[in-house]
């Protein structure tokens, strides 16, 4: 079943008078439950077509379905609602609420949401323990190394229960192991969860995990390559 | 606490030295503005109780001419039908007669010009507590034919208790007035100038002296409730109509009720340069706060939290910082300025002089009113309401594409 349906999709910036084509008439369609890689050199446009199937961009022309819901046609507003309800975030540079504790941290989405502190702590507890953080929920990001604290974001962007995540450049600051391990957890959530996985990478260890690899060059895709899982 | 409370009081300790210093800024605005407001409302406080508590009372029945004439012949009749209308109203406390006028007063071989009040000692004595301020000798007695006078007065004419003071004037419609009396008591008068020109007797007496039986110049009138004063005095004014007119004291003495203005306005405007100068404190550091954490908002943004919840956390965080401040400022004034009210500091040298050649004691006295303290907790609330628009606006006008690459 598509969530995601992109159709002749343009992002363009004016620098003076020339104009900047970051993503430059894409056309892609992704199911529920893969697990994709978007790959490509720098400037290729990997991470501006991730901010706008985000919602935190607007495309120049074109439009981005989600699952019915055309993105351009929601308010500001709408849009944020839209995004925790069925989109989680996985930042580069982990990018957790410093003064929150791991625990409140991964709850933040769900008190949004408004869910039960019942439910909230439940999830939030059994998410923790899925990524290998059981035991420093109590734990400020400062006081996580790195890999950890990407492991927190990866449970805070699932916490809603979102449609699919949004991964950009997720082990570009993280060591081999560290590496390793979150792909192993994101794998494993995917698998058992069914979770829509979607990432940015320069990283070869992330393709290879990969289910499909996309690989774009000057804001097109020249390469959708679908492996056999 | 809500998550909201709860992220922002953790963020105002984020950076504990800047936090500290802005409450800082704001705890000695407070202290600075309650100090400088107390001494001021203070010292209008005294000058006005040595006008109303010592002299004038809250109001003053006349006869209509008398304020403008001040003359012995614009007195009326003291009668009880004008008592009993008058104590009918509610709001009015208690009466106090008074018969005024000016005479000559000599001792052996000093004259000076003094005020002669005819006064019924006890109930005198419940508005200006007189007898309290008695230094020697004793207070008058209802059928006293003796006098009470100035400290000041008495140091002046060289005179003491049981001497004799020799009085002449003129009285009601030009009769001669002279008579001598003896000394009873010397009082200290809460105003140094009245203290060397006044002159006490017993009402009967003084209407006797000035030829003028049963004649008031004044009748004070006092409320239970000064702050109802312009109820009141609108009501006994449609009450009392021709020969008698009333007047607020600060009808009669309009000349301090400007003085006490203009003086008010020059307070305010320091205490606005203070203010202005905390609140761009304020604003600094909230401005800091917030291009310190652009990308951290874009997260909240991205991941689901409504702009208005994120101004909320950044209003919570000013309003923290301004209340921190406001309630440490208030905690330090309240004790600091009750100490200075008990102790009112003493001016010495010229300072002094000029209070005294005023008519004023040489003393910087200090007010507990509570608007000198909620005034100021009132104004830092309204700052940092005013500074809370910055967040607010600031939340709303970001680009949150360029927030998470800040």
């Amino acid at each position: 079943m598509t969530i995601i349906s992109i159709n002749n999709l343009f992002k363009t910036y004016k620098d003076s008078e020339i104009e900047v084509h970051a993503v430059n008439g894409i056309d892609l369609s992704i199911d529920e439950g893969e697990f994709t890689a978007i790959v490509g050199p720098s400037g290729s446009g990997k991470t501006t077509l991730l901010n706008m199937l985000g919602g935190l961009d607007q495309p120049s022309s074109g439009t981005i379905r989600i699952d019915q819901t055309e993105l351009a046609q929601l308010k500001s507003s709408q849009l944020i609602d839209f995004r925790m309800k069925n989109i989680g975030f996985v930042f580069q540079s982990y990018n957790l609420i410093p003064v929150l504790t791991a625990k409140e941290n991964v709850e933040f989405v769900m008190h949004l949401q408004g869910r039960p502190k019942k439910e909230r702590e439940e999830r939030t507890m059994q998410l923790l323990e899925a990524v290998g953080l059981k035991g420093r929920e109590n734990s400020r990001p400062a006081k996580l190394s790195g890999g950890q604290q990407q492991r927190v974001a990866v449970a805070r962007a699932l916490a809603s229960k979102p449609r699919f995540v949004l991964a950009d450049e997720p082990t570009a600051n993280l060591d081999s192991k560290s590496t390793e391990n979150l792909l192993n957890i994101m794998e494993e959530l995917n698998r058992q969860e069914k979770i829509t996985f979607i990432f940015s990478t320069h990283d070869q260890r992330v393709v290879n995990k990969a289910h499909r690899v996309i690989t774009l060059e000057d804001g097109k895709i020249i390469n959708d390559n679908r492996k056999n899982s | 606490m809500s998550t909201n409370l709860k992220i922002a009081w953790r963020n105002l300790w984020r950076n504990k030295r800047r936090t500290l210093i802005t409450v800082a800024s704001i705890f000695f605005g407070v202290l600075l503005s309650a100090y400088m407001t107390s001494m001021q409302e203070g010292s209008y406080e005294k000058m006005v109780d040595m006008v109303v508590k010592y002299y004038s009372g809250s109001m003053q029945v006349h006869h209509e001419n008398y304020w403008e004439s001040k003359s012995i012949n614009d007195t009326f009749e003291d009668n009880d039908s004008l008592r009993q209308k008058i104590l009918a109203h509610n709001e009015v406390d208690f009466l106090i007669p008074r018969l005024e006028s000016f005479a000559l007063a000599s001792s052996r071989e000093l004259t000076k010009g003094v005020l002669v009040l005819g006064i019924e000692p006890e109930p005198e004595n419940r508005l200006t507590s007189l007898k309290s301020n008695v230094r020697s000798g004793t207070y008058l007695d209802e059928k006293d034919q003796g006098l009470l006078i100035g400290e000041g007065l008495a140091n002046y004419l060289r005179l003491g208790v049981n001497d004799t003071l020799v009085l002449i004037s003129q009285g009601y419609h030009g009769i001669s007035a002279a008579g001598k009396y003896p000394i009873r008591g010397i009082i200290k008068h809460a105003s140094p100038e009245l203290n060397k020109m006044i002159v006490y007797m017993t009402l009967p007496v003084c209407q006797d002296f000035f030829s003028a039986p049963n004649r008031l110049s004044s009748l004070v009138v006092n409320i239970k409730d000064n702050d109802l004063l312009q109820r009141s005095l609108k009501k006994l004014r449609a009450d009392l109509t021709s020969p008698y007119s009333i007047m607020s004291w600060q009808e009669m003495s309009p000349e301090m009720v400007q003085q006490i203005e203009s003086d008010r306005a020059g307070g305010i405007i320091m205490k606005a340069v203070l203010y202005i100068v905390i609140g761009f404190g304020i604003l600094g550091t909230i401005m800091m706060m917030i291009a310190e954490r652009r990308r951290e908002f874009g997260v909240m943004v991205a991941i689901g939290m409504q702009r208005y919840k994120l101004a909320t956390i950044l209003f919570y965080e000013t309003v923290f910082i301004g209340m921190i401040g406001a309630l440490s400022g208030l905690l330090v004034s309240i004790p600091l300025l009750s100490f200075q009210a008990q102790n009112p500091i003493p001016l010495t040298g010229q300072a002094a002089q000029l209070m005294e050649d005023y008519g004023f004691e040489p003393y910087m006295f200090f007010s507990l009113a509570p608007s000198v303290f909620w005034h100021q907790a009132l104004t830092v609330f309204l700052i940092t309401l005013l500074i809370a628009f910055y967040p607010i606006f600031s939340a709303n006008r970001m680009k949150l594409i360029n927030a998470l690459h800040a």
